[in-house]
């Protein structure tokens, strides 16, 4: 009886001891949520949900088999198939960069999948479409239809946004879908890889109905390694899935500024996720009047945390959901915030950065794409990498290839051109372009459209082609010096990046997808033809045989119905010729 | 003995009603056993849910299909056994006035997509190769477990089929047909591999019934909204989001199905009722020679809903708590030598000076080889081979 106590003491004891922080099992994982919420200068609101969940575990060596907070799906797909770093993104809507300002993280509309393979994998593109084919079960998405038509290894951009030994470009892949739709069926499995689910936290924000009444609507998943501490000896993995949400706040708020977190998401927020360490509601109050007054927002939070992000200086409201105070007043907390004035938000930063893209020239068979890229920056200029991908239907003149600035001939210090193959490969355009201050540098390809062959259109070929957005990718003074922050006590926002150093941050921009039409035959004509062609051989063929085979011999004639009979006696009585 | 002719009479009375009574017993007992040998002997339950109509105006067939997919898993069939198929997007579709909704009444009182669907075969995918393939089985090996239909012998499978018909051919996506032919011949290959116990073939189109006129495969039961020369009707539109909402045959099955819950024992007789002429303007037709048993004994649960056998177990097991063992036996992190940094995102300077990939040298093949080939015949057809010796 005592024996059998102290050894269940023992073993409470053995239990209780290692692991404060993640329970029992291989390796300790964390949760972090975090809800940004950003005023933008044109009166809309964006919304930036971050759930990060870090897990000290060595996943390539395939030996886990214990999954807690990491989604299973995921880690299996890592282990089995050599992954390194692996970024998907379903997005809806484009971000107005010039209106809404440089974005924290942007995508490109439709889905994009890029990926880094560890060097032990042999065959970089069978694990390629694998890892399609599987992620196209996970999320519902038609990622099946990528494959060499539109995927392309990039030289230059997209390098390892985690821990990486080297960076040998063999190893990653690119490829973006413009097409695909996002909709419930994609959110639905996002969620469903989260801890807390959309049950409790911040996810029980993200409900279909509001998410995608919106002007910009972007998910994704963001796997990668990083330091496991400070000495960064050990690698532990991060999975990162955001979702930026812009709602339209001014159209749908009758004409005022004012919003709430009720009157976006319909719901408010009322405790955090059990499973997560760290769980906040961020709201930007940076001024944005010349009098520098902070924005007001109810209810009080319970801190105030000042960060420089994007080379500006901004002030953030903090409520922190796991402290006892926020849910003292009311069980729900419902963020709101009134602009006491509302010529307040009319001031409009111009982002350092931006770009335009579109498809110029007239007709079917020709045309040319020009993409516009505005340095505003007073006196820094910044090198940007271009990457293009071009559908092997429209085929690039890379002679007719100009960059200009300020009315000069811009060359490029670093080009990689990869030409199409007819129905095999997309062409590849990469370009490292000095940007002089204050400029606009324009660059212009000529192309010609191809003629398809009929079985390659889709069902729906009028309502066009699209070309995937170009990648920018550049690093971009800053104003105020940045300092090194430290993954684990700073905003998820600010470490979305690793920061080299602190006179510039990285940006990556995306410009609009473009749509271009295809000289288009009438699929009806297979059709026509067969028709006219059976009637003509008909007509003349039957007319010949019938003219050659048929024998022409004299009837008699019929003696007629009985009717006919009654007829002709009647007849015959009036003295009137037979019929 | 006219004692014992009333006493052999009650003898033989009781003996009489006796054996009435153990024939009826035996009777009964029979019918038991028949009707066991007629109960249906499905362990699982499949659905396949096609929509193949593409365009915001064909909104109707979209919510007709995600009405059945939305009584399917009320039901009890769960998204893993549910391969749901549809041509297009009418939620997120830039034309709808309400994003992530599809109504199936007017006045918007019913939403059918709600918040947790499973859309397996999108947009472009729904196309009538992966449409057999999904049915015989014969998918590439890279597809995921939510693409297939990995039914087996002693599965029920549903399919549902809606979108533009005519006489003997489906639509689908306005670029290619199906005919009743091809769909005959894909399930007599999932008869013939087994992968059915019982099929139920529900078709809303125009001339539904030409369907199902080709099947030959044992145990399919058919049904179709309009026989041959007539035109499947829609119900209603909505006035705020412009087109019609959903077909009437199916509007009336989707309220026939509301009213079945898991338990129930509402058998396919009543299925046959629903939508007479005076409501569905076409005559709803159905075919049930293939099947074998009696259409008055199978239940709508046996196709619509999967209702499991549970058995309810009173032994108690013990999970061993000790996880002190399972703890020390953690394989232990090898650290690196030295720090392991991130990627610079941006070195100009090595991108600058990046040598150039080099190409993979191929043999000259094809033409150049042919050309090449041409040239050196005729070299040494002109000036024969003793001068090859000025190769050499």
């Amino acid at each position: 009886g005592a024996m059998a106590a102290a050894g269940l003491g023992l073993v409470l004891l053995l239990m209780a001891g290692p692991s404060p922080g993640g329970g029992a099992g291989c390796g300790r994982d964390s949760l972090r949520e975090e809800l940004l919420l950003t005023p933008l200068p044109a009166g809309d609101v964006a919304a930036t949900f971050q759930f990060r969940t870090r897990w000290d575990a060595e996943l390539q060596r395939g030996t886990v088999s214990h999954y807690r907070l990491f989604p299973k799906a995921l880690g299996r797909l890592v282990s089995a198939l050599g992954v390194k770093e692996l970024h998907l993104a379903l997005t809806q809507g484009f971000w107005r960069t010039q209106m809404w300002g440089q974005p924290p993280l942007q995508a490109p509309a439709g889905a994009e999948l890029w990926v880094w393979f560890q060097p032990t994998v042999t065959d970089v593109d069978k694990a390629w479409k694998e890892l399609s084919n599987i992620l196209s079960g996970i999320f519902c998405a038609s990622l099946n239809f990528i494959d060499s038509t539109n995927t392309v290894t990039p030289t230059a951009s997209f390098k390892p946004l985690g821990l990486a030994n080297g960076t040998d470009h063999h190893l990653l892949r690119y490829a973006v879908l413009p097409r695909e739709v996002v909709c419930t069926e994609n959110l639905t499995p996002w969620k469903k890889l989260l801890p807390c689910g959309s049950k409790a936290g911040l996810a029980v924000l993200l409900k279909a109905e509001r998410l995608f009444h919106s002007s910009y609507h972007s998910q994704a998943v963001h796997i990668r390694p990083i330091c496991r501490d400070a000495s960064c000896l050990a690698v532990s993995w991060e999975l990162r899935q955001t979702l930026t949400v812009v709602f339209d706040s001014f159209s749908s708020g009758q004409g005022k500024k004012d919003w709430s977190l009720f009157r976006m998401f319909s719901r408010t927020l009322t405790d955090a996720c059990p499973l997560a360490s760290e769980s906040k509601v961020y709201v930007d109050i940076s001024p944005k009047n010349k009098e520098k007054e902070l924005l007001e927002v109810t209810p009080a939070p319970t801190s105030v945390h000042e960060a420089i992000v994007q080379g500006e200086k901004r002030t953030y409201a903090v409520y922190d959901l796991l402290s006892p105070s926020l849910f003292n007043t009311s069980r729900s907390l419902n963020v709101q915030l009134k602009w006491a004035r509302p010529q307040d938000s009319s001031e409009m930063p111009t982002p350092i950065l931006h770009a335009q893209r579109y498809v110029g020239g007239y007709g079917l068979q020709t045309g040319q794409i020009c993409t516009l890229i505005h340095n505003t920056h007073p006196y820094r200029a910044f090198p940007v990498i271009l990457l293009e991908t071009v559908p092997w239907y429209l085929r690039l003149y890379v002679h007719t290839l100009t960059i200009i600035t300020k009315g000069k001939e811009n060359k490029p210090s670093y080009i990689h051109y990869q030409p199409a193959q007819d129905r095999r490969r997309p062409h590849l355009l990469e370009m490292l372009i000095q940007l002089p201050a204050n400029s606009i540098t324009k660059v212009t390809i000529q192309f010609e459209r191809a003629l398809l062959k009929w079985t390659e259109y889709p069902p729906d070929p009028n309502h066009g082609f699209y070309v995937s957005s170009s990648v920018l990718s550049a690093l971009v003074p800053s104003v105020i010096a940045m300092k090194d922050v430290d993954v684990e006590q700073s905003p998820l926002f600010t470490s979305l990046f690793p920061s080299s150093d602190g006179s510039s941050y990285f940006v990556r921009l995306y410009t609009e997808p473009l749509l271009v039409n295809l000289p288009t035959p009438d699929f009806s004509m297979p059709y026509n033809v067969i028709c006219l062609t059976c009637t003509v051989v008909a007509v003349c063929y039957g007319s010949f045989y019938n003219l050659l085979t048929r024998t022409f011999h004299v009837e008699e004639p019929s003696r007629g119905g009985l009717a006919k009979r009654l007829a002709n006696i009647i007849r015959k009585f009036r003295g009137v010729p037979p019929l | 003995m006219a004692a014992t002719v009333p006493a052999g009479g009650r003898v033989r009375g009781a003996a009489a009603l006796l054996l009435g009574c153990c024939a009826a017993a035996l009777a009964s007992g029979v019918q038991d056993q028949a009707e066991q040998f007629f109960r249906s002997g499905h362990t699982n339950n499949w659905a396949v849910l096609v929509c193949t109509s593409r365009f915001w105006f064909n909104y109707r067939h979209v919510a007709n299909t995600l009405s059945v997919y939305r009584s399917v898993k009320r039901l009890g069939i769960p998204d893993s056994h549910i391969v749901l198929m549809l041509a297009d997007d009418m939620a997120c579709n830039p034309r709808n006035p309400k994003p992530a909704t599809v109504f199936s009444h007017k006045n918007m009182e019913l939403n059918v997509y709600g918040d947790d669907v499973e859309v397996d075969y999108r947009s472009y995918e729904v196309t009538v190769e992966n449409f057999l393939r999904v049915l015989t089985g014969r998918i590439p090996p890279s597809t995921p477990r939510s693409k297939r239909l990995l039914s087996d012998d002693r599965s029920n499978i549903l399919i549902y089929m809606t979108g533009h018909g005519g006489n003997g051919f489906l639509k689908f996506q306005d670029s290619e047909e199906i005919t009743n032919v091809e769909l005959a011949d894909a399930f007599e290959q999932m008869w013939q591999k087994r992968r059915y116990n019982e099929l139920l073939f529900i078709i809303d189109t125009c001339q539904g019934a030409s369907m199902y006129e080709r099947f030959y495969s044992p145990n399919i039961m058919a049904l179709a909204s309009s026989q041959v020369g007539e035109d499947s009707l829609s119900h209603q539109p909505d006035l705020g989001i412009g087109v019609h909402l959903m077909d009437r045959y199916t509007f009336y099955v989707l309220e026939f199905l509301e009213e079945i819950h898991p338990a129930s024992q509402t058998n396919m007789n009543d299925l046959f009722q629903v939508c007479p002429k005076s409501l569905c303007v076409s005559t709803p037709g159905h075919r049930t020679d293939l099947f074998q048993r009696d259409p008055q004994n199978v239940l709508i649960t046996d196709f619509f809903g999967s209702v499991r056998k549970v058995e309810i177990t009173t032994e108690t097991l013990s999970l061993d708590s000790d996880l002190a063992g399972f703890e020390s036996k953690l394989p232990v992190d090898e650290l690196a030598t030295e720090p392991l940094k991130y990627a610079e995102q941006l070195p100009v300077a090595q991108i600058i000076h990046q040598k150039p990939k080099q190409k993979d040298w191929h043999p000259p093949g094809g033409f150049i080889l042919g050309l090449w080939a041409l040239i050196i015949m005729v070299f040494f057809k002109t000036y024969g081979i003793k001068h090859m010796k000025h190769v050499f």
